[in-house]
């Protein structure tokens, strides 16, 4: 019973030179069976549906020489529908809108958005889409909310947020990738590089690019380890990342906990220092996220599905560091980053300088990994608690398995030919403080300094 | 006379404008503290930090600056990098469809309200309080209410550009004389024929001023608009060269914005002598 098309009533059952029996080689019958998709995932289809009905060869045989192939599918058309049914196993059919625009705040931590552009990932998953530049995470939140933009770039929180309608009204949003793991860093002034202890941090001013961002909540992370309260012993202001360095050089902030390629550019212009990368306090943690509405994804899947695709393999070929100089040479040009080469290279492969006069190498400093899992979004939220930014009883997991698409994910990555990994949540731990994605409540009532009841 | 004295205008002008270069020149010259530094890692930093060159560009360096874009203007590689005479029309475009619309409200309003005691009194606390409100106060409103971030745009060039002529219309109507009115009246003219033949070339200069008020209030706001909103147009430029710390570009863009605002002005001010008339 080993046979790939159960409408020719001619083939061979027996197994031949390759595994149809008709080619003289698999290579030969390989090439031959690379059609169009469509006309492939009909052929599946109509197959399967030849099967169920008869179960039996020599009945199936039988039935395909009286009447003839194509009446016997016409006649089974007519009681079973057979274009629908096509139609929902062909997860990967045509999109149905072709043409999107997918906005994008210009920093590192949208490589992936970006670069699927220039480097034809959108093109090879049938897309045409207009990656936009846009000035600040509430203008993207705003034209993604009043649907300019299709999908959007967003901080890992901002999905969250705009589901549970802090800082905007309630919309189901969803985040079905991560764009970058690791890759910010605390950047302070140069003329405090003889301050490297937090604790004589009391009295500085600093910048994170928004509220509902990982930046906020690790900066918090960070001074809190060390004993400073965020919001009596410091100040944090939400300023836009290119206005970091200027603030910086002019000496209205003492520091920044910013996204890349400011922490570097800061260094190429000579007013800051590197101070700690965020990997080095917690190891693989999110930072960036490709968002959609929920209602994009229901009302367009076929889109939504090849969209993250292109996001998918785009993230996976930007994970390999062979590729890396290249990925900064197609980002640097003024229609996306708007950035020196030498600064994206020195982020994107690691090997950087760190604004006290010595080369750094650390190949992770940046990272790819687009699995959206559970357990990253229940860290968020416990620090959204934390903060007091949501108040009440927080449904952890029930909110981050809605906006955190973790088994979609899986689903597409396996079908771009990636391995997803098998569970949906994983512990980590920050700052060697390990975090269990069970007992959120309790980990938040774990910290001294907090401003949730 | 006159003629001599625009002559030495001119030179004083160009004088100013010498001095103001070389001042210009000499405090960007001075060069920076350098620290030595390891080649390998000189490489990776850029020339502010390297060779001490001023953060500040320099009038030669915005010249160079100026002349590439003068001789590319209208390049297009790809969506979010086009050219400056591109981003420049993009704005053009928007002021000037705002505007309109502003022009097609504000001159059938101020006439109403200029010719009739009972709709100025009625309208004016609501003239007054919408008139000192920012226009970019209204762009998140705009955003949230129209959906579409260029309608938002031409939206508060319109609400920006409405009050002036509103305002002057209003006050050049019901200032005409009384004679002329009276002289009308005595011809019999009707209320259309009066407006249209009497009371507009009288308030003409009035209207106008308000409209030159306008065209300036409206070219000064959309850059700010278009720095929020981003996208396309000159504020858009400015603010992408922002992100990029370029102050170079921003500098051009910047005498760019001034020379159009300019012509505008100018544009306005001709129309201005057409219509004025001698007592």
């Amino acid at each position: 019973m080993s046979f790939d098309d159960p409408l020719d009533a001619d083939r061979p059952l027996s197994r031949g030179g390759c595994s149809c029996g008709s080619h003289a080689s698999q290579t030969e019958h390989d090439a031959a069976i690379i059609g169009s998709v469509d006309a492939r995932l009909s052929r599946v289809v109509e197959a399967a549906v030849m099967r169920a009905l008869f179960p039996h060869d020599l009945a199936r045989r039988t039935f395909l020489r009286a009447v003839g192939t194509s009446t016997a599918l016409a006649a089974i058309s007519q009681f079973f529908p057979l274009g629908t049914a096509t139609e929902v196993f062909a997860q990967t059919a045509a999109p149905e809108k072709k043409s999107l625009k997918v906005g994008f705040i210009p920093i590192t931590c949208a490589t992936p958005i970006i670069m699927a552009h220039p480097m034809g990932f959108y093109t090879k998953h049938g897309l045409d889409v207009e990656v936009v530049k846009t000035a600040g995470w509430a203008v993207i939140r705003d034209k993604t909310l009043n649907k300019e933009y299709d999908a959007a770039h967003m901080l890992s929180p901002m999905p969250l947020a705009i589901t549970l309608g802090v800082g905007s009204n309630a919309i189901p949003y969803a985040a079905p990738a991560i764009e970058n793991i690791n890759g910010q860093a605390i950047t302070l002034a140069i003329k405090h590089k003889d301050k490297r202890d937090p604790k004589s941090w009391k009295g500085f001013k600093f910048a994170v690019p928004f509220d509902y961002s990982i930046h906020n909540y690790l900066l918090r992370y960070y001074v809190a380890e060390h004993g400073l309260d965020p919001d009596t012993d410091i100040q944090i202001r939400a300023v836009p990342p290119p206005e970091m360095v200027a603030n910086l050089r002019a000496d209205n902030i003492d520091g920044f906990l910013g996204p890349d390629p400011f922490n570097q550019r800061a260094v190429y212009d000579g007013v800051g220092f590197i101070h700690v990368l965020s990997k080095e306090l917690w190891e693989g943690h999110p930072c960036c996220v490709f968002a959609a509405s929920k209602e994009f994804i229901t009302t367009t899947p076929n889109t939504y599905a090849a969209l993250l695709k292109s996001i998918i393999d785009a993230t996976a070929f930007a994970a390999k560091s062979d590729n890396r100089k290249q990925i900064a040479a197609a980002i640097a040009p003024a229609n996306y980053l708007n950035q020196p080469e030498t600064v994206l290279e020195q982020i994107l492969t690691g090997t950087y300088a760190d604004g006290l006069g010595s080369v750094k190498t650390d190949a992770k400093r940046i990272d790819f990994d687009p699995f959206p899992y559970e357990s990253f979004a229940v860290w968020i939220l416990t620090q959204m608690k934390r903060w007091g930014q949501i108040k009440g009883d927080v449904d952890y997991a029930g909110v981050a398995k809605q906006v955190y698409l973790a088994t979609d994910t899986a689903r597409l990555m396996k079908e771009v030919g990636l391995t997803p990994p098998t569970a949906t949540s994983k512990t980590f731990s920050v700052m060697g403080k390990a975090f269990d994605p069970n007992k959120p409540e309790e980990y938040v009532k774990s910290f001294a300094i907090k401003r949730a009841a | 006379m006159p003629t001599r004295l625009g002559l030495r205008a001119a030179l004083v002008s160009l004088a100013l404008f010498g001095v103001l270069i070389g001042l210009w020149h000499v405090a960007t010259l001075g060069t920076g503290t350098v620290v030595k530094m390891d080649p390998a890692y000189a490489k990776l930093m850029g020339a502010t930090a390297t060779q001490g060159k001023s953060a500040m560009p320099g009038p030669a360096d915005v010249g160079a600056k100026i002349w590439q874009h003068l001789k590319d203007p209208f390049y297009d590689r790809g969506t979010n990098d086009k050219g400056i005479g591109i981003q420049l029309a993009y704005s053009i475009a928007r002021v000037a469809i705002g505007y309109l619309l502003a022009v097609a409200v504000a001159i059938p309003l101020g006439f109403l309200i200029g010719m009739s005691p009972l709709m100025s009194r009625a309208l004016d606390p609501f003239i007054q309080i919408m008139k000192p409100i920012s226009p970019l106060a209204w762009m998140p409103l705009a955003l949230y209410t129209i959906k579409d971030s260029g309608i938002s745009a031409v939206f508060v060039i319109f609400i920006c550009s409405l009050w002036p002529m509103l305002i002057n219309t209003a006050f050049g109507v019901s200032s005409v004389r009384r004679e002329w009115l009276n002289v009308a009246k005595t011809l019999e003219m009707g209320a259309a024929r009066t407006a249209w033949r009497v009371i507009l070339p009288a308030a003409a200069p009035t209207i106008l001023t308000g409209m030159r008020i306008s065209i300036g209030i409206a070219w000064l706001v959309i850059v700010a608009a278009e720095m929020l909103v981003g996208g396309t147009g000159i504020g858009y430029f400015v603010w992408n060269e922002w992100n990029n710390l370029s102050i170079t570009n921003v500098i051009t863009a910047i005498l760019f914005i001034g020379v159009v605002g300019m012509v505008l002005d100018q544009l306005m001010a001709r129309l201005q002598r057409l219509v004025s008339y001698a007592d």
